[in-house]
């Protein structure tokens, strides 16, 4: 395991960081000395991480240390605050998102983003799943139905919806809901699913489901979750991304970090001294 | 002691509320008792003929119909522009932005004018664009008095909505104006409250049409003529000397009374399909 913040402790250059980031998993998302200010405080600290490719990275730490924010900057949400200011590179495959010249849409397409709260759409359960492709130029009814078919069975509210795809999708149970959501990110064929505390307003048994399609998703996506419960990042995570006051401390195989933590930090929090 | 004080408040609460209650009971009993007898189906139905206001034939059809084309016009104006206003400043620039607190601090002494200023300006302007007092004058300065009322109404529901939402729209790639067109969705409960509301604002106002829109015993066919409406009619009746023609405004006053509680049982009745469909 390479922890990034122990491997260079003088400043390395741009290639030198991108060969470290090379060495680890096989990756399509790599964060690159990224410095985020809110306001003028510095909220993230020099993070270097690369998310490992079909896998799914769960980014754990207390409250305020992060966490969110490094996940917003991945698919760039913080692009109309103001006051937030980012700096570094995020790559995804070889292009720099953060870049001049990058269409902000085009990037966002790559990202599956799953709010903490499910956000469904004010339109039809069909509409919803539908309105990523329809964004995207498929007009076609026949081919709108199909896509969402496929993915409502992806998630597994096909069964559960498939009689009333014309009713509106607020009538859906706050678990359905969010099922529905991750559809609807699903259908515009996104190359990341992003995980913001994705199942904390839900009820255990809609989390239960959702953590399983997490499971089965990662054989086509990466996945990146936000998660304040460790035992759901004990459950499904392959990688561990460990964070405190801005910092990326701790990053690893997510079955060592949890049985040999390299860092008291990570070992402390693990145990529950902080939280 | 505590207690003594509970009851004295909630004594106030309970007749501040029943005075309320009672005047808007006096009102309409009033309109009632006084308009009834003189409401038959001319009133309604034909326009005044001659000697009208002398106690003779005819209705206020035209005060009717006059009133109903200077709301459904400067309201379809007041939405036009309203509406940007209102997403502009939430959504476009930032909620809570110096701007958008600026241009809402700005609506909410437009809201305070009184609207008989309001009838003036749009006389000014009128003079200004050399037009004579018509419906259409009286559209523009009904507009101006409405949008007020309307941007702060639609901002009311703008400002709640999610930033979740957006920020869902956003993650699925739609850009700025594909995003709006989900939002005016999300917030179209509101817009039509933001109607609603405005329509009985405007349609009982007599100061800002006093100017602008005119007087005219015909039903108006252009923009450009002028137009009675129901609160001028009202005033025109009342001020004469003949007791039936005073009984008369107040069954103008009913009529119009009437269409006002239509158009806000409406506004619940679509206010709560509206919810309904959302849950």
């Amino acid at each position: 395991m390479i922890d990034i913040a122990t491997v260079s402790p003088e400043k390395p250059s741009i290639k030198q960081k991108m060969t470290i980031v090379q060495s680890l998993p096989v990756s399509n998302l790599k964060v690159i000395d990224l410095n985020v200010y809110i306001h003028g405080k510095h909220i993230l600290k020099d993070i270097n991480l690369s998310i490992p490719e079909k896998k799914i990275t769960c980014i754990i730490g207390p409250s305020g240390c992060g966490k969110t924010t490094l996940l917003r900057s991945l698919n760039r949400l913080h692009d109309d605050a103001s006051e937030v200011k980012v700096e570094g590179q995020v790559y995804v495959g070889d292009e720099d998102i953060y870049a001049k010249n990058v269409e902000v849409t085009h990037i966002r397409k790559k990202m599956g983003l799953l709010a903490q709260r499910p956000t469904v759409l004010p339109m039809s359960i069909f509409d919803n799943v539908a309105y990523g492709p329809r964004l995207y130029g498929i007009r076609r009814r026949r081919k709108l139905y199909e896509i969402v078919k496929h993915q409502l069975q992806a998630v597994g509210l096909w069964e559960e919806v498939k009689d009333r795809l014309k009713t509106p999708a607020v009538r859906l149970s706050i678990g359905q809901q969010q099922r529905l959501c991750l559809a609807r990110g699903l259908a515009v064929e996104p190359e990341f699913i992003l995980g913001d505390e994705a199942t904390s307003a839900l009820d255990p048994l809609s989390t239960t489901k959702i953590e399983e399609m997490f499971l089965t998703l990662k054989e086509k996506y990466s996945i990146v979750l936000v998660t304040h419960t460790l035992r759901q990042a004990k459950r499904i995570s392959d990688y561990i991304a460990f964070m405190y006051l801005g910092q990326l401390i701790e990053f690893g195989p997510s079955n060592e970090v949890f049985s040999n933590p390299k860092h008291k930090l990570t070992r402390e929090y693990l145990d529950g001294s902080f939280s | 002691m505590k207690n003594l004080e509970e009851k004295v408040f909630k004594a106030l609460m309970i007749f501040a509320s029943v005075t309320i209650l009672a005047v808007l009971l006096y009102i309409l009993y009033v309109i009632i008792s006084k308009g009834l007898p003189s409401l038959n189906w001319d009133m309604v139905s034909k326009i005044p003929s001659g000697g009208f206001y002398l106690g003779k034939e005819g209705g206020i059809l035209n005060a009717i119909l006059g009133s109903l084309f200077l709301i459904a016009g400067s309201v379809l104006i007041s939405m036009v522009i309203s509406l940007p206003v209102a997403l502009y400043i939430n959504f476009v620039k930032r909620k809570e932005s110096k701007f958008s607190n600026t241009l809402r601090f700005a609506f909410d002494i437009l809201f305070g004018i009184p609207s008989i200023v309001y009838g003036a300006f749009g006389f000014m302007v009128m003079i200004y664009f050399g037009l004579q007092a018509s419906l259409l004058g009286g559209i523009i300065a009904v507009s101006l008095l409405v949008i007020p009322i309307m941007v702060r109404s639609i901002d009311e529901v703008a400002v709640s909505v999610p930033q979740d939402l957006i920020e869902a729209l956003k993650s699925l790639g739609a850009t700025q104006y594909e995003t709006l067109k989900v939002i005016v969705r999300q917030i179209s409960p509101g817009i039509t409250t933001a109607i609603l509301l405005s329509i009985g604002r405007g349609i009982g106002d007599a100061a800002t049409v006093l100017f602008t829109a005119g007087y005219s015993d015909s039903i108006p066919v252009s923009p450009m003529q002028p137009a009675a409406t129901l609160p001028l009619a009202i005033f025109f009746q009342l001020s004469s000397p003949v007791e039936e023609v005073q009984n008369r405004a107040y069954a103008a006053a009913l009529i119009l009374t009437i269409i006002i509680l239509i158009l806000s049982f409406s506004t619940r009745y679509f206010g709560r399909k509206m919810s309904k469909s959302k849950l």
